[in-house]
C-alpha cells in the first residue's frame, strides 16, 4: 500500500462491485482506483451503465440491492486517521457519522430528493442538527447562512417555503445547502445539473465550483457531459463498462487522450459542436413550404389572471427537405408547439397550413376526425423517451407494424417484409423482430421508434427531444441516421430540443422559444455564432464548451428576463 | 497512424477495449444466458420464486380437483342419511389389526361404534368401539354415480369394503349423513360460486373501469358516482331483500345462479376502480399517444394497447376477489338466505352448527367446514398477493 500523501482525503483502491442478477453476475465496477485530493475536483465520466453512479454511491455505502462491494478498499483520511469505508457495515454508527458529516452527496433529481411536506428550511435544519449539537435557534441561523451561501435571495423568507414553491435550480441550491450542512470534507455530486436547463446548469456549476474552492473541499463530480467536465474538472477519470479506462489531468485527457474510448467520446462530443458536414444548402426560397404555422396560440386555464400562455402567437414555415430546429428551455412551450401542430393538444387560436404531396392546402386546425387521421399519416412524431414510447407488451414487429395494420396497408407476409425493410432502413437486424422492446438498448429502441414513424411513408417528422435520453456517442449516430433518412426519403424535420449542440449539428434553421414566444428565427449557424437577441446570446453562452482551455460557460452572458405580464 | 503512435506511450494499464459489460455466470463454470423472454414468462418466473404463493396455488389447485372429482373422492352420497348413526364422532384410520393370538396383520380399518345411553340426559351417544373392526380399502365399490355427469361409475377412492358398514372419518350430522362426503361435495359449490361470481364482476369491472379511465370527463364522473352508490349499499339487508324475492318454486340450481349474480353485482366496484386508475395512468403514456397517432381507433387503443399492460394486475385483483365471493356465499347460506338444502355448500354445512348444543355435542360440524373456508380464503389471498408482486415484470 502506498501511504497517502498529505492532501489525499479519500483513496479508492481496486474497488469492485457485483450485482447478482437472475441470469448472471454483473460486474458493475471492476478494480477501480482513484484518489480525491483536498481542493480538487475529480470528474468521473462515462455513458449510462458505465458504473460511475454505483462507484459514487459505494463511497457512502448506499449501493442499491442486489449490488455488493466484493473487493477493494475505500480509505477515508480524517485528521490523520484512516478509515476503510468498504469494511464498515452500511447500517453502522460509524458509517452514519461519515455520511453528511465527512462526505456530502448531491443527487441528480432535485425534484424527488426533497420532501414535499416539509419546508426547505426545516429540512436543512434537520441535516444541521443531525451533525451538530446546535440548539434550534442557532441551527436556524446556520440554515439561513447556508441558504445565503448557495445564493438564494431573501433566505429568511424563502426558508419557510415548501419544495413546490422552489424552481428546479433553487431546489438544487437547497440540496447543496443540505449537503454542506455537516461541513463535509468531500462533496459527491451525482449528475447535479442533468435535470436542469442549460442556463441554470451554468449557474449551479459555477456555484458548486466556487463553494468547493472557498471551502477547500475535495469534489467528485459524476457526469456524462464532456462539456461540463471541461468547465469544472481538475482531474478526469473515464469509465466504461465498470472499468476505469483512463485517468489524468483534464488538459491531458482532452488534448492527449490515450485510450481509444476517450478519443471516441471526445470525438462524438466535439462533432456536435459543429454543423453536420455534407449537408445540402437550406432551401428557403423556391418551393412552397409544406407546413405554415400562423399565429398559433395555446392558453391553459380560463382567460383570467391564472391563465398560462404556453404558446403565444407562434408563426413559422417549414420547407420541403428542411430541418427546422425549435430550441428553448423547459417551460418555453416547444413541446406544446409540436403537439399543437399534431393536434394532440387543441390550439386556442391560429392556423396550421399543410400542403400535401399534390399541393393541396388544408388547414389542420379545422380538420375532422377522419381527415386528421390522414394528416397523421403524413406527419409523424418521434418521442423523447425510448422506453415509455414503445409498448412493453408488444414485440418489435407488432410495434413497427401497428400503423400499417390499423391503416389497412399490409398484413401477413407483406407486413413482415415491410417491417424487415423498415428495420434494415434504421440499421436494425430484422431477425430481432420477434423480440420485446426491453431486449434492446436505448439507442436501438429509438431506432425502433423511428422505424414506426417511417412505416407510413411520412413527409414530415416531428422529433420531440428525440436524442435527449441517449448517450452522446449514440446521439450522434441517431442524428446521422436521421440526416441520411432525410436525404433518402425526402423528409422534412421539425426538431424540438433543449440541446443547442444537437440543433446546431442537425438543423438548417433554428427558432428560439422563450416563454411561449418565438424570440428569434434564422439560419442555424447565424443563431449559434452571432445571435441577435439578448436571450439567445445568454442561452448560447451558457452551453459548456468541451475544451478545458476555453471555458466559455464561466464568462457567459446573463439574461435578466423581464417579469412576465 | 494509430493513436498510440500519435501520442506516444503513457500507459499505466493495459489497453483493453471491452465490447460489453463484464459479466460472469452465477456458478463457477456455468454458462451465461442473456436470452430475453416475453412478459408472461417473466411473470411466471417471478411467481415461481415466491414459495408461499406457490404453496397457496397448489392448495387452490387441489381444492378445485376435489370439487371436480367430488363423487369419486366422497365415500358416500351427500344426501344418504343413516338414522342409526346420528352425531357419530369421527373415526381414525388404523393400518394394523391385532389378532387374538397377539400377532398383527396389515389390514386398513376403522373402528366401529357402540351406543351408550346417557341415563341422566336420556340421550344416545356413540363411542368408538375398539373391538369392532370395519375393514376399508381404496377403489372400493360404493353408491353408483356419474363422473362429470357422464361416465357411470361406482368406485370410490376410499370406503368400507362392505358399503353398509359405517366409515365416518369426519363424523356425521343430525341426520346421520357423512360430514366428509358432504364437505367434499360442498367444495364444488363453494369454490365454483367464487369463480362464476368473479367472472361476472370481472366483465363489469373491466368494462366500466376502462370506459371511466379512458374517456374521463362526465362519463368518468357518472360511473364513479354509480360505484360510490353501489359500494354504499348495506350488503346484508340488500341480499336479504333480493334473496327473499327469489320464488320458492325455483330449483336449487337456479337459486344458486341468482345468488351468484346478486353477489357479483355488488363486487365489481373495487375492480372497476383499480382498472380506472391504471387507465388514467396509462392513457397519457407515450406509447398510447404513439398508437393514437398511428391511427388506432379508441376500441383498439383500449383493448390492444392498454389492457394487455394490465392483464396481470387484473388477474391479481380477480384472485383476491374470489375469497370475498366465497365468504359472501358462506355468510348468506349461514343466514339461511343463500343456498338451501338439498344443495350442499360450506355455508349450508355451517348452518347445521348454528346452535351451541350442536357445537358442544358435535364440534366436528363446526370445525371442518370452517377450516375449509379459512384454508380456501387464505390460499386465494396468498396466491393473489404473490401474483400482484409478480405482475409487473419490468420493475426490476
Amino acid at each position: 500500500m502506498v501511504a497517502p500523501t498529505d492532501d489525499t482525503v479519500l483513496s479508492v483502491e481496486d474497488l469492485s462491485i457485483d450485482f447478482r442478477l437472475r441470469t448472471h453476475i454483473l460486474h458493475a465496477v471492476e478494480k477501480v482506483s482513484f484518489e480525491l485530493k483536498q481542493g480538487q475536483t475529480l470528474c468521473l465520466v462515462g455513458e449510462s451503465g458505465s458504473g460511475k453512479s454505483v462507484t459514487a454511491r459505494s463511497l457512502l455505502q448506499i449501493v442499491d440491492r442486489p449490488g455488493r462491494i466484493t473487493g477493494g478498499r475505500i480509505l477515508l483520511t480524517t485528521e490523520g486517521v484512516v478509515t476503510d469505508i468498504a469494511a464498515l457495515s452500511p447500517d453502522s454508527t460509524a458509517m452514519r457519522a461519515i455520511r453528511g458529516r465527512r462526505i456530502g452527496l448531491i443527487f441528480q433529481e432535485p425534484m424527488s430528493s426533497l420532501s414535499p411536506v416539509h419546508t426547505i428550511g426545516s429540512q436543512i435544519i434537520e441535516a444541521i442538527r443531525l451533525h451538530s449539537a446546535l440548539d434550534a435557534k442557532a441551527a436556524r441561523e446556520r440554515m439561513i447562512e447556508l441558504l445565503r451561501q448557495v445564493e438564494i435571495a431573501a433566505p429568511e423568507k424563502m426558508a419557510d417555503r415548501y419544495t413546490f414553491e422552489y424552481s428546479g435550480g433553487m431546489r438544487q441550491r437547497a440540496m447543496i445547502a443540505m449537503a454542506l450542512a455537516g461541513n463535509p470534507d468531500i462533496l459527491i455530486a451525482d449528475e447535479p445539473t442533468t435535470a436542469l436547463d442549460v442556463t441554470t446548469q451554468a449557474e449551479i456549476l459555477d456555484l458548486i465550483k466556487r463553494l468547493q474552492v472557498s471551502r477547500g473541499m475535495a469534489m467528485l463530480l459524476i457526469t456524462h457531459d464532456m462539456g461540463v467536465v471541461a468547465e469544472v474538472a481538475d482531474k478526469v477519470a473515464v469509465m466504461r463498462f465498470g472499468r476505469l479506462v483512463e485517468q489524468g489531468p483534464v488538459d491531458q485527457i482532452y488534448h492527449q487522450p490515450v485510450h481509444p474510448y476517450t478519443s471516441q467520446l471526445l470525438a462524438s462530443t466535439v462533432k456536435l459542436t459543429r454543423h453536420a458536414e455534407a449537408r445540402p444548402p437550406a432551401v428557403t426560397s423556391g418551393p412552397e413550404p409544406v407546413l405554415s404555422v400562423r399565429n398559433l396560440s395555446k392558453t391553459f386555464g380560463s382567460n383570467g389572471p391564472n391563465a398560462i400562455k404556453a404558446v403565444d402567437d407562434a408563426s413559422f414555415d417549414l420547407y420541403p427537405g428542411e430541418n427546422l430546429g425549435i430550441v428553448g428551455e423547459s417551460g418555453s412551450g416547444k413541446t406544446t408547439l409540436g403537439r399543437l401542430i399534431l393536434r394532440t393538444v387543441e390550439p386556442s387560436s391560429g392556423s396550421v397550413l399543410y400542403r400535401d404531396g399534390q399541393g393541396v392546402e388544408t388547414d389542420v386546425t379545422r380538420l375532422g376526425r377522419k381527415e386528421l387521421r390522414r394528416f397523421h399519416r403524413d406527419v409523424r412524431l418521434v418521442f423523447q423517451d425510448p422506453f415509455a414510447s414503445l409498448n412493453p407488451r408488444m414485440t418489435v414487429k407488432e410495434v413497427i407494424g401497428d400503423p400499417l395494420v390499423v391503416n389497412g396497408l399490409a398484413r401477413g407476409r407483406a407486413l413482415e417484409e415491410r417491417v424487415a425493410e423498415l428495420m434494415r432502413l434504421v440499421g436494425l437486424d430484422p431477425q430481432a423482430m420477434e423480440r420485446y422492446p426491453h431486449a434492446f438498448s436505448g439507442g436501438q429502441r429509438q431506432r425502433i421508434g423511428i422505424a414506426r414513424a417511417l412505416a407510413l411513408d411520412p413527409r414530415i417528422i416531428i422529433a420531440d427531444e428525440a436524442t435527449s435520453a441517449l448517450d452522446v456517442s449514440i446521439r450522434s449516430q441517431i442524428l446521422d441516421l436521421l440526416l441520411d433518412l432525410r436525404k433518402r426519403l425526402d423528409l422534412s424535420f421539425l426538431f424540438i430540443s433543449h440541446d443547442i449542440s444537437v440543433v446546431r449539428y442537425f438543423c438548417d434553421r433554428v427558432a428560439v422559444m422563450h416563454r411561449g414566444r418565438i424570440v428569434e428565427i434564422g439560419d442555424a449557424e447565424q443563431i449559434c455564432t452571432a445571435p441577435r437577441e439578448a436571450y439567445t446570446r445568454s442561452l448560447i453562452s451558457a452551453v459548456p464548451n468541451p475544451d478545458p482551455r476555453d471555458k466559455r460557460m464561466m464568462h457567459r452572458q446573463r439574461f435578466v428576463a423581464a417579469t412576465p405580464a | 497512424m494509430t493513436l498510440q503512435e500519435n501520442l506516444g506511450p503513457r500507459i499505466d494499464r493495459p489497453l483493453v477495449v471491452a465490447d460489453g459489460p463484464s459479466i460472469s455466470p452465477l456458478k463457477q463454470g456455468g454458462t451465461v444466458s442473456t436470452a430475453t423472454i416475453g412478459p408472461w414468462r417473466l411473470i411466471g418466473r417471478k411467481l415461481l420464486r415466491q414459495k408461499v404463493a406457490m404453496i397457496a396455488g397448489a392448495v387452490i389447485l387441489i381444492l378445485y380437483l376435489v370439487g371436480l372429482f367430488a363423487e369419486f373422492l366422497a365415500p358416500f352420497l351427500p344426501t344418504t342419511s343413516k338414522p342409526q348413526y346420528t352425531y357419530a364422532p369421527p373415526q381414525a384410520i388404523s393400518l394394523f389389526v391385532t389378532n387374538p393370538d397377539g400377532s398383527s396383520d396389515f389390514r386398513p380399518h376403522v373402528k366401529g361404534y357402540r351406543v351408550e345411553i346417557d341415563k341422566v340426559a336420556l340421550r344416545r351417544t356413540f363411542v368408538v368401539d375398539e373391538t369392532k373392526v370395519v375393514p376399508i380399502g381404496f377403489f372400493v365399490k360404493g353408491p353408483a354415480y356419474h363422473l362429470f355427469g357422464l361416465i357411470p361409475m361406482d368406485r370410490h377412492l376410499i370406503g368400507p369394503l362392505n358399503p353398509a358398514d359405517p366409515m365416518y372419518l369426519l363424523g356425521t350430522d343430525r341426520l346421520g349423513r357423512d360430514v366428509f362426503s358432504r364437505l367434499v361435495h360442498g367444495t364444488r359449490v363453494s369454490m365454483s360460486i367464487g369463480l362464476v361470481g368473479v367472472g361476472v364482476s370481472l366483465v363489469l369491472g373491466v368494462v366500466f373501469g376502462a370506459i371511466s379511465g379512458f374517456y374521463g370527463g362526465w362519463v368518468d364522473m357518472l360511473i364513479q358516482r354509480v360505484i360510490e352508490v353501489v359500494s354504499a349499499m348495506p350488503t346484508i339487508p340488500l341480499w336479504l331483500g333480493l334473496a327473499a324475492a327469489i320464488p320458492l318454486t325455483w330449483s336449487p340450481l337456479t337459486v344458486y345462479f341468482v345468488i351468484t349474480i346478486i353477489v357479483s353485482l355488488l363486487g365489481w366496484t373495487s375492480l372497476a376502480r383499480e382498472v380506472r386508475g391504471r387507465f388514467l395512468a396509462l392513457r397519457s403514456e407515450d406509447f398510447v399517444t404513439a398508437a393514437r397517432l398511428d391511427g388506432s381507433s379508441e376500441t383498439r387503443l383500449i383493448f390492444r394497447h392498454i389492457l394487455p399492460s394490465l392483464t396481470s394486475h387484473i388477474l391479481a385483483v380477480v384472485t383476491l376477489a374470489v375469497p370475498t365471493m366465497i365468504v359472501a356465499e358462506t355468510s348468506l347460506s349461514f343466514l339461511g338466505i343463500g343456498l338451501k338444502p338439498p344443495v350442499v355448500s360450506w355455508g349450508v354445512l355451517l348452518q347445521d352448527a348454528q346452535n351451541i348444543r350442536t357445537v358442544a355435542t358435535a364440534p366436528w360440524l363446526l370445525i371442518w367446514p370452517s377450516l375449509a373456508v379459512v384454508v380456501a380464503v387464505l390460499s386465494f389471498n396468498f396466491f393473489g398477493d404473490g401474483l400482484r408482486d409478480a405482475a409487473d415484470p419490468y420493475d426490476n
